[in-house]
């Protein structure tokens, strides 16, 4: 018994720093010199300055933006305290919400694409389905001047395929076509 | 439901089947100490670690012995999880300067973590230091699963041995569990991570200037509206691949961040999704190859696997299913399938997984006692959130837990042995060795301590308006859901939630950390007991009138038997749960 907790003792001391503390830097050096930009979370500076990552999405209300889904981490898209909203389809919460947000998202007659209306899991999703961001370039049309077809063509431009044409679904990273939006020569 | 999204099932199903052979033989050659390749680097280390150690590895330990040595390594196990925990302020590694966890809480996330449940009850990323992520958690994935690696093996060995009285070296099979089976994997797996974006720094968190500030409207403790200007976004960081590969391989599931596996920085692409799938069942898939192996009878570890796919199908067919239904509540929101969108019940889901992905992923991580999450379970529809609940309270043994689901579902072919036993009216047989009645009695125990927990705890929880229904985030059937989720995923080790529940309460720290902790190791005993009885055992010839166990005949009583043990005992409680709310939801109730 006496012996048995002594080599427990120590063989939990030993494993401890070999896999809480050797595997973990190792992965942390292996990753810096093979994926750096990975590694540090694919960030996007301008001006020397960082404006986000590319995984992690971020609030956009405007009229004049591409908008991202309602998120329930912190304030919105904080990525310091993902979250979802864990309510349930009887939630009254939920049902009152998602019909707050179809009011303001509506343009038209048209039903509004249910990702635009609903909090994601992480509240932190970076991306919408194709279905929601060509839902909303009748409203980014009008108050940008700029023609749908240009704006159709930045959609595809920056619409993600399924990985190898199989996996997931296809999505629009709401930041990067925002940033792109920005770019665009108006008329 | 898409011909896309039944494409990715099956693709994941026919990778699993495919792999579990070759995984198998490889662990068979790891436990019967036979050569392997990677021989030549990992001999010397075990070496060492035996010599600085003091382990003798020749030595045979009889099931009590076994059980013994499990309890006081794992009780080391979580004193040096809750000590880092409260220390981490003191320790390096800790940027964002996080305060010492609370008493309960480091409690309850060191059983939690010893257990391979990795139940959450915090937000990691505001709450657990890089060191404490490192050294107190990573570490139990390693530990428990290789725990977990090493008990199923014993009791493989409990079949397979005829006339003996031990059941192997602990020291030896977790040792060899760990440097042969769960780290190399673990450190390819983590790098293909980093490959698609998964993070692994040690960077303070990022403060990142928005692109478009928001305006945020809040009420004020006087009732007025407040408005806040938000400018930035601050971006948790931390080493996640080396941790996320180890998550998802020993099936713990415990997040390094709170949305767990829906963190674009833990699960950025369908491709890591996928990989995750199948990471979750890659070694309980094996398992059941090795099992066969080792008791000399292939086609019984396929028959085992058969029962597993069968009710792996029917668990994602409902589920996928449910989950692509629109919500009838919502109104004026397009929740059909199209080219552009998948449609369904999109709340607590990311776009880039959709539905198809994030209800087989809800499936595997509740068939195997894993618990990740790459959606909100709170958030599904209600047949489709019952799917998750039923795998475990199964008993996670559809493919299981590493190691935990093939013993809990041998537990479950004793029984069904026993059954057929008693409809020919013989004494039962399994794999030619007598099922008598101190081995029925150990399984019996081993299944009524399980419905014991999760039913008592959640009918006294229930009955405690102060302490276990302020907590609820749903009303109605739904927080009834909660609450049996919980205890289910805690007895279960499973440690996905409904997240909704608020748990980092005194009364829920106690008692699923109790519920964890017994489930967990009340369950083993009986277990090794019943594996140490069966090694004692002579073997007795086979002749016409033995049950086989390697015909589609023992798959579908197997299956049955574990349905109709399940149905029986939860089918009350579902019923008030998740049944009901499904019909209240169709009946336009909102709670």
């Amino acid at each position: 018994m006496k012996k048995t907790i002594i080599t427990a003792t120590l063989y939990t001391l030993i494993t401890a720093i070999l896999l809480g503390i050797g595997y973990p830097l190792a992965i942390t050096g292996l990753a810096h010199i093979f994926f750096p930009k990975q590694a540090d979370g694919e960030l996007i500076t301008r001006n020397g300055a960082v404006i986000g990552s590319h995984l992690i999405g971020q609030s956009f209300t405007g009229t004049t933006y591409f908008h991202s889904r309602p998120s329930a981490a912190g304030t919105g898209y904080d990525a310091g305290s993902s979250s979802g909203s864990n309510l349930a389809p009887t939630s009254k919460s939920l049902i009152d919400r998602t019909t707050a947000s179809t009011v303001t998202e509506q343009t038209g007659t048209a039903p509004v694409p249910v990702d635009l209306v609903t909090a994601s899991a992480s509240g932190l999703d970076p991306d919408i389905t194709p279905a929601a961001a060509l839902y909303q370039i009748p409203r980014i049309a009008r108050e940008r001047h700029l023609s749908e077809p240009a704006l159709t063509a930045l959609v595809a431009a920056h619409t993600t395929p399924r990985q190898f044409g199989l996996l997931g679904e296809p999505r629009v990273n709401v930041l990067d076509l925002n940033l792109a939006l920005d770019n665009l020569p108006t008329h | 439901m898409s011909l896309n999204g039944w494409l990715q099932i099956a693709l994941f199903i026919a990778l699993i089947l495919l792999l579990a052979k070759p995984m198998g033989s490889y662990m068979t050659r790891v436990f019967e100490r036979r050569r392997t390749w990677l021989d030549p680097v990992l001999v010397p280390c075990e070496r060492l670690l035996y010599r600085l150690t003091g382990v003798v590895p020749t030595e045979e330990m009889r099931w009590t012995q076994y059980a013994l040595t499990m309890l006081i390594f794992s009780a080391a196990t979580l004193v040096l999880t809750y000590v880092v925990e409260r220390l981490q302020l003191l320790l390096p590694l800790n940027p964002q300067h996080l305060a010492a966890v609370a008493p309960d809480l480091a409690l309850n996330t060191a059983i939690s973590f010893t257990t391979n449940t990795n139940w959450q009850a915090y937000t990691p990323e505001t709450t657990m230091s890089y060191l404490t992520q490192m050294l107190g958690l990573a570490t139990h994935n390693f530990w428990s699963a290789a725990v977990g690696l090493a008990l199923a093996i014993a009791f493989i060995r409990g079949i397979a041995r005829r006339e003996m009285k031990t059941l192997g070296n602990f020291w030896v099979d977790l040792t060899r569990g760990t440097l042969w089976i769960l780290l190399p994997i673990s450190v390819v797996f983590a790098l293909a991570l980093v490959s698609q974006g998964v993070i692994q720094n040690l960077n303070p968190y990022t403060t990142a200037t928005l692109v478009e500030p928001q305006h945020i409207t809040t009420t004020g403790a006087d009732g007025k509206p407040i408005t806040t200007t938000v400018t930035t976004q601050t971006i948790a960081q931390g080493p996640v691949a080396s941790q996320e590969a180890i998550k998802m391989l020993g099936t713990n599931g415990g997040g390094f961040f709170n949305a767990n596996s829906a963190h674009p920085f833990e699960n950025p692409t369908p491709l890591t999704n996928f990989l995750q799938l199948l990471s979750i069942f890659l070694i309980p898939a094996g398992l059941t190859a090795t099992l066969g192996q080792m008791v000399g009878s292939p086609r019984h570890g396929w028959a085992i696997l058969a029962a597993m796919t069968l009710l792996w199908f029917v668990g994602v067919f409902t589920c996928y299913w449910a989950e692509s239904q629109p919500n009838p509540l919502l109104h004026n929101i397009d929740q059909q399938h199209s080219l552009t969108q998948p449609g369904g019940n999109m709340e607590g889901k990311e776009v880039r997984f959709g539905i198809a992905s994030s209800a087989l992923f809800a499936t595997v991580t509740t068939d195997a006692s894993c618990g990740a999450v790459n959606s909100m379970h709170d958030s599904f529809t209600p047949l489709g959130g019952m799917v998750p609940l039923v795998n475990i309270l199964l008993g996670e043994i559809v493919f299981g837990g590493v190691g935990a689901g093939l013993y809990g579902m041998l537990v479950f072919v004793v029984i069904s042995v026993f059954i057929a036993g008693l409809m020919v009216g013989r004494t039962p047989e399994y794999l030619g060795k007598k099922v008598e009645s101190y081995d029925v009695q150990m399984a019996m125990l081993y299944l009524l301590i399980f419905p014991l927990l999760i039913l008592g705890f959640a009918a006294v929880t229930v009955l405690m308006p102060n302490l276990g229904l302020s907590s609820l985030a749903n009303h109605g059937p739904h927080g009834l859901s909660e609450i049996l989720y919980a205890y289910a995923s805690a007895t279960g080790n499973n440690g996905s939630a409904f997240m909704g529940l608020n748990a980092n309460t005194h009364w829920y720290n106690y008692s699923l950390g109790i519920a964890m902790f017994v489930g967990r190791f009340m369950m083993i005993i009986p277990m090794l007991a019943l594996a140490g009885n069966l090694a004692g055992k002579k073997i007795v010839p086979e002749t016409a009138g033995t049950f086989p166990v390697t015909t589609p005949l023992f798959t579908i009583l197997l299956t049955s038997v574990i349905v109709i043990v399940g149905a029986l005992t939860f089918f009350p409680a579902l019923s008030l749960g998740p049944i009901l709310e499904h019909l209240l939801l169709h009946a336009g109730n909102t709670f």
